[in-house]
């Protein structure tokens, strides 16, 4: 083969991989050193699970990011996406199958955990850990672990008070935490790729290991202290749900493993 | 399979349909606050079908205060369920799809672990199904029992279910649903605007607010309950809490018949009953006279700060042997009304000057007057008259000491505003009237001038009581 062939080859090549792909647009990441992160209901004397570096997206997936997925992956359009995966509401806030200006910039919800994995899969990525998201959203503005701030607590509380019917805000405007990272409190939850691996069984006196931490007089003294009630509902909210179920209030961001150097493992089908 | 098998799971599908089928299958009547559903009428049981829904939403928890309250069916507390012993009970949740939270419903009626928590925890926009079978009659307390249950019974998820004896309750002619609830705010009783939980507050029990059906003023003015004389009334009361037990009580009643803890107990003649965080009582009593009788929680500062207020309206004949209302007010001039001068061994200071005067004057005002005529004179409307520019006072010094020394009694007219009260003779010492009287003619726009001891003792001999002209008595 001639040398001109083959530099007219690679040329082709290089130029048809993103027309096959179309732009891959999704959050920028922030680079996470690891650490340990204290699991729910557990005592100040349980160990702490590890975890490894991990990058994180600093915001949360927006529609306009899922709506590009969407077009290079038919099959997760609204009107093509299987049963089996989403619930019937999947997608169903964008007006004539795709997002309008005005939600562009918002956060997507009304998306299953199927859909967020292939999305994330589809970006060479994954859906965060609990362990991951939990240890990047125990920072505060100032520090790596910011939960035992004044203020920290209440500041996410104060989400839950507020009326739900409000039109999201989009994405990036609250302000950073320690790791560069936004919205992890107070814009949506978030889908975790380890969601219904939660410790509540919905009853919350049911659960043993929630009696033990919270209600028996003997281990309290742990998790007596109040600001775990913002991880009481994170943790209540992510077992309520299964993987097909599509929340006006839930999205997602995803995660990617340090290790993961490049994205040639990305899969460009949307494949689960 | 065996045929055997098969027989046997055929005979088993046809006996629970068979059961099934023998019931009659109804839609369950679900009331808000404070209207109660129809008594049953039912002599059999039935199947009888719940759908209950959780909403998060704004409502107003005072005049001006707004409070993000998750509620069963939209009011707090939710609505009220009636079923009948040996009912089976279809209950659907379904969790809004604008809600936040996930929730569950632990009904008190129910046999059975969690009380069916764990088996209609619900995420938004999704809908549980359970089953449960109401074994045992009374009055029961529902809650919300997802982590964290405080958290959730602090917003008002909370209300009662109605188990009916199968032999039924005897019929009243009235019936109503309160429910008491304690509720922790960032900001305190009465701040205005949007106030949210505040989790410290919940945790020490110290609430800023104590309702009885959700928000201050809920069983007021013309919310209040209403009922006849000779009607008798059964209030169906419950305390979601989540921390303060309800010492329930209406001024002005007693309770004929009590079913304590909402169980089979019955007391009778019942002051104050007690009502547990998360438990119920049913008090059942006949109007007799007519007026408003006032609900409180008899933990009285509640009742006074909190908003722990309820009324019911009662209209219908006096009956003047049962209740006469008032039948005279009279001054009370007790023997020996100067002042009991207590010796202390400190000489009492002598106003050497009208300097002196004022100043002590301020003193003896500050501790005698104040109260009724206010910091700066102003009085209050239709109550106290003010003494700031006061007509009244400043025509006649010698009758205002005599008003001092000796009371008043009788409509007046002080600035064009008519007051119709009393004024009780003052136990002060000539030194003190002679001081006050000179502080309150200098002060606020009124006339000047002096009084002495001298006068106030000449006043002590010469005047008595003024009873104005038009005096009921």
């Amino acid at each position: 083969m001639s040398p001109v062939l083959l530099s007219v080859l690679a040329a082709l090549q290089m130029a048809a991989l993103p027309i096959a792909a179309g732009p891959t647009t999704a959050p920028q990441m922030a680079e996470l050193p690891g650490g340990e992160v204290r699991p729910l209901y557990l005592t100040k004397d349980s160990p702490l699970t590890p975890v490894a570096p991990f990058r994180l997206d600093m915001t949360p997936v927006t529609n306009r990011q899922f709506a590009d997925f969407v077009r290079q992956h038919p099959r997760w359009q609204r009107s093509q996406a299987v049963a089996l995966f989403v619930e019937p509401q999947y997608l169903s806030h964008w007006q004539e199958g795709w997002p309008s200006p005005e939600q562009a910039e918002q956060p997507v919800t009304y998306v299953s955990w199927y859909a967020a994995s292939a999305y994330c899969q589809a970006r060479g990525k994954q859906l965060p850990t609990v362990a991951q998201w939990e240890f990047a959203a125990q920072a505060s503005e100032q520090a790596a672990n910011g939960s035992t701030e004044p203020g920290y607590t209440r500041r996410i509380l104060s989400w839950y008070a507020r009326p739900s019917t409000a039109t999201l805000s989009t994405v990036g405007q609250s302000p950073a935490n320690y790791w560069k990272i936004k919205d992890l409190h107070g814009l949506v939850w978030e889908w975790t790729q380890d969601f219904n691996s939660g410790l509540v069984t919905g009853e919350s006196r049911g659960d043993s290991t929630l009696d033990k931490g919270l209600f028996c007089g003997s281990a309290a003294a742990g998790s007596a202290d109040p600001s775990d009630y913002a991880a009481f509902m994170r943790f209540g909210f992510r077992s309520s749900l299964k993987a097909p179920y599509t929340l006006g209030n839930l999205g997602f961001r995803c995660a990617q493993e340090m290790a993961d150097e490049n994205t040639d493992t990305a899969d460009t089908a949307g494949r689960l | 399979m065996k045929l055997s098998n098969i027989v046997t799971a055929l005979g088993f599908t046809f006996a629970l349909s068979a059961q099934a089928a023998s019931l009659p299958v109804i839609d369950a009547v679900l009331t808000s606050p404070p209207m109660v559903p129809p008594p049953i009428q039912r002599d059999h049981a039935a199947k009888v079908v719940v759908k209950m829904e959780t909403v998060e939403k704004v409502m107003e928890i005072a005049d001006g205060v707004e409070y993000m309250f998750w509620t069963f069916g939209g009011s707090v507390p939710g609505q009220f369920l009636r079923v009948r012993e040996g009912d089976e009970v279809e209950f659907h949740l379904s969790n809004h799809p604008s809600s936040k939270m996930p929730h569950n419903i632990d009904l008190h009626a129910v046999t059975g672990p969690g009380g069916g928590a764990a088996a209609s925890f619900t995420a938004p926009g999704h809908t549980s199904v359970f089953n449960f079978k109401a074994l045992n009659p009374g009055l029961y307390v529902y809650h919300c029992a997802t982590a964290p249950v405080g958290m959730h019974i602090a917003n008002g998820m909370y209300g009662l279910i109605l188990v009916e004896p199968k032999e039924s309750l005897p019929p009243v002619d009235k019936e109503y649903y309160v429910m008491q609830g304690d509720f922790y705010t960032k900001g305190a009783y009465g701040e205005q605007g949007f106030q949210s939980f505040d989790m410290d507050k919940a945790i020490k029990e110290q609430p800023d607010y104590v309702v009885f059906n959700g928000a201050v003023g809920a069983l007021n003015g013309d919310k209040a309950l209403t009922a006849n004389v000779g009607e008798t009334v059964r209030l169906y009361v419950g305390n979601g809490g989540p921390n303060l037990v309800s010492s329930f009580h209406v001024i002005g009643e007693i309770f004929d018949r009590v079913s304590v803890e909402g169980g089979n107990l019955q007391n009778e003649n019942v002051q104050t009953t007690l009502v547990p965080a998360g438990g119920a009582a049913v008090a059942e009593f006949k109007l007799d006279v007519p007026g408003n009788f006032i609900l409180v929680d008899h933990s009285i500062f509640r009742a006074f700060n909190k908003g722990a207020l309820g009324m019911m309206a009662v209209d219908g004949p006096e009956d003047k042997i049962v209740y006469s209302g008032k039948v005279a007010e009279n001054v009370y001039l007790p023997e020996g009304s100067a002042v009991q001068s207590m010796p202390n061994g400190h000489p009492k200071l002598v106003a050497n000057s009208k300097d002196d005067q004022l100043l002590f004057g301020k003193r003896v005002y500050e501790a005698n007057c104040q109260a009724c005529h206010q910091a700066e004179g102003q009085g209050i409307p239709g109550a106290f008259p003010p003494l700031a520019g006061s007509d009244f006072l400043n025509a006649d010094t010698n009758r205002a000491i005599d008003v001092v020394l000796h009371g008043l009694k009788g409509p007046i007219k002080v600035n064009g505003q008519a007051f119709d009260s009393i004024m009780p003779a003052m136990r002060l010492t000539d030194e003190d009237t002679a001081n006050v009287l000179t502080y309150v003619l200098n002060s606020w726009d009124n006339k000047g001038g002096t009084v002495t001891p001298d006068e106030v003792a000449k006043r002590r001999d010469e005047g008595k009581t003024i009873i104005m002209e038009g005096s009921a008595h």
